[in-house]
C-alpha cells in the first residue's frame, strides 16, 4: 500500500514505473501477454502503435478501476474491470480507425484483443483496487511500458532481418542482395510469428544473465 | 448503503452499463466520419493502383486528396450491370462485394437454370470506367472470393477489346505472411498484365498454375509455393467472378 501523504514522484511511485520496464518486465519475467507480442512485432510501426495503445488502456483502466474501488461491489468485481477495460479497447480501435486506418487494419483483430491481455486484468487485480488512483497510473502505464519496450525490441530485430527494413524503408543497402549480385538476402523466418517467440526467449536469457535475482532456483 | 446487497450489486451494474453504453455510443457516432473517409480511400486507391494511378511513391503529402483528384480526373464513369449484361440503377462505388460474393455462390450450387436466371438477375456488378492519358478507356472491375483464413479481394483491369488484363491488385484479410499473403505483392499481380481471359470465343479466365505457367501461356500465371490453397482461391476467385461478368463483356465486345 502506498501512503496517504506520499509526494507526486516519490521514490516508491518511481519504483512503481521504472520496476516493470526490467525486474517486474511483464513479458520477459512475469511472462504474461505474450500472445500479441508475438502476432503484432513483424514490422516496427504496428508494433509502436500496439504498444501505445497497450500503454493507453493499462493506465486509464487501472486509474478507472482505482476510482471506483471503493464502491464495486465484490461480487461483480471482475465484470467490472472487464467492462471497463473493454470500453476502453473498443474506443483506442474507434480513434486508430478514424486517424491511423492503415496500421489499424495491420493490427486487425490484435487490438480488439488487448481486453484479454493478462497484463491489464493482472495489474487490476493486483495492484489498482488497493491503491489510490495515482499510483494506480503510474504502474499501468510503467507495466504498459515494460510490454511495448519488448514489443519495440523485438520488432526492431523482425523488420531488420527479415525485411531489411526500418519503419518501410530500406535499411540494407540494396546491392547486397544475392538478387542484385550480393550475397545477402532476408531471412524468411523472422516474419513468422515462431520467431517473434525465439527473439523473446533471447531477451529472457540477456536479462537474465545480467540480472541473477531472476533466475529461479 | 451495504455494498453486498443483491439491489446495490444490481444498480452498480446498470449504472455502470448506461454511463459506459452512451460514452462508446458518442464516440462512434463522433468518429463515424472520418472512418468512413478512410474506407471510401482506400477503395479509391485500389481502383486507381489497378491501372497504375494510385500512390507509388513517399513524396506525395497529402495522400486523401491526391487520391481524390486523382480519382475524378481518371475514374469517368461507374455504373451496374447484373449477371445477364444489363445495366441498373444504382451507385457501382457503394456496392458491398461481400453480399454479391454470396449471391455468385448461391449461383454456382443452384441445380435449375430458372432459378440460376433469378439470381443473375439480382446481382449488382460494378464497373469502374477508367480513361488513360490518351483517352482510351479501361474497365476495371472489383473481384471477391475465399483464401486459406478469409476473404480475397482484388480488381482487374482490362483493355477496351474487354479480354486483355491491363494490370491486377489483390488483397486479403488474414492469409499467411510470406506464403499465401504474397498475392498481395506487385510481383504476384504483376504477372497479370497481358494475360487474356477469352480463347477466342471461349471464357477461359486465368488459371494460377502451380509449379508454374509456361511464359507463352496466355491464360495462366505462376502459383505462390507454399500459398497452394490461397493460389487456387485466386483462381477461383477469377473464373467466379469474371464468369459472371462474361455477358457483359460478350455484349460489348463488338
Amino acid at each position: 500500500m502506498i501512503d496517504q501523504k506520499e509526494p507526486l514522484f516519490s521514490t516508491k511511485i518511481l519504483r512503481l514505473f521504472t520496476n516493470p520496464i526490467n525486474k517486474g518486465n511483464p513479458i520477459t519475467v512475469l511472462i504474461l501477454g505474450v500472445c500479441s507480442a508475438l502476432a503484432v512485432t513483424a514490422k516496427m510501426k504496428p508494433a509502436i502503435v500496439m504498444a501505445i495503445s497497450v500503454i493507453v488502456v493499462t493506465g486509464f483502466s487501472s486509474f478507472i478501476i482505482s476510482l471506483l474501488r471503493n464502491t464495486i461491489p465484490n461480487r461483480i468485481r471482475i465484470i467490472v474491470q472487464l467492462v471497463v477495460v473493454a470500453a476502453l479497447v473498443i474506443l483506442v480501435d474507434q480513434v486508430l480507425r478514424a486517424y491511423a486506418y492503415e496500421v489499424s487494419k495491420q493490427l486487425s483483430v490484435f487490438v480488439g484483443l488487448i481486453i484479454t491481455n493478462c497484463i491489464i486484468m493482472g495489474r487490476i487485480e493486483a495492484f489498482a483496487l488497493g491503491n489510490k488512483p495515482w499510483p494506480a497510473l503510474v504502474d499501468g502505464v510503467g507495466n504498459g511500458i515494460g510490454y511495448g519496450l519488448i514489443l519495440i525490441v523485438v520488432a526492431f530485430f523482425r523488420e531488420l532481418l527479415g525485411s531489411g527494413t526500418l519503419f518501410g524503408h530500406q535499411v540494407i543497402p540494396e546491392n547486397w542482395y544475392i538478387a542484385n549480385g550480393g550475397f545477402y538476402e532476408n531471412n524468411g523466418l523472422m516474419i513468422l510469428p515462431p520467431m517473434a517467440l525465439i527473439m523473446v526467449g533471447v531477451i529472457i536469457w540477456i536479462q537474465r544473465s545480467f540480472n541473477k535475482q531472476l533466475i529461479e532456483k | 448503503m451495504n455494498k453486498n446487497s443483491n439491489t446495490y450489486t444490481f444498480l452498480y451494474a446498470a449504472g455502470l452499463v448506461v454511463v459506459v453504453a452512451s460514452a462508446l455510443a458518442i464516440a462512434s457516432i463522433g468518429l463515424k466520419k472520418p472512418q468512413e473517409k478512410n474506407i471510401a480511400i482506400e477503395k479509391k486507391s485500389n481502383i486507381l493502383s489497378t491501372v497504375g494511378k494510385g500512390i507509388t511513391g513517399d513524396e506525395i503529402k497529402d495522400k486523401d486528396a491526391y487520391i481524390e483528384a486523382q480519382y475524378d480526373k481518371y475514374i469517368v464513369e461507374s455504373f451496374i450491370v447484373n449477371g445477364h449484361g444489363e445495366r441498373k440503377e444504382g451507385n457501382a462505388f457503394q456496392i458491398d462485394m461481400k453480399e454479391e460474393y454470396n449471391k455468385i455462390k448461391d449461383i454456382k450450387q443452384a441445380l435449375e437454370e430458372e432459378k440460376k436466371s433469378a439470381l443473375r438477375k439480382s446481382l449488382n456488378l460494378p464497373v469502374f470506367i477508367y480513361k488513360d492519358d490518351d483517352a482510351r478507356l479501361k474497365c476495371i472491375i472489383p473481384v471477391y472470393g475465399a483464401g486459406l483464413w478469409g476473404p480475397l479481394w482484388g480488381y482487374l483491369a482490362l483493355n477496351d477489346d474487354f479480354n486483355t488484363v491491363y494490370g491486377a491488385i489483390f488483397d486479403h484479410k488474414g492469409e499467411t505472411p510470406g506464403l499465401g499473403a504474397e498475392i498481395a505483392t506487385r510481383a504476384f499481380a504483376g504477372q497479370f498484365v497481358g494475360k487474356q481471359i477469352f480463347d477466342g470465343r471461349t471464357f477461359t479466365s486465368i488459371k494460377v498454375v502451380k509449379g508454374g505457367a509456361p511464359k507463352t501461356d496466355l491464360h495462366g500465371v505462376d502459383a505462390i509455393s507454399g500459398g497452394t490453397i490461397t493460389s487456387r482461391g485466386v483462381e477461383e476467385m477469377l473464373h467466379d467472378c469474371l464468369n459472371e461478368y462474361n455477358t457483359f463483356f460478350a455484349k460489348n465486345k463488338q
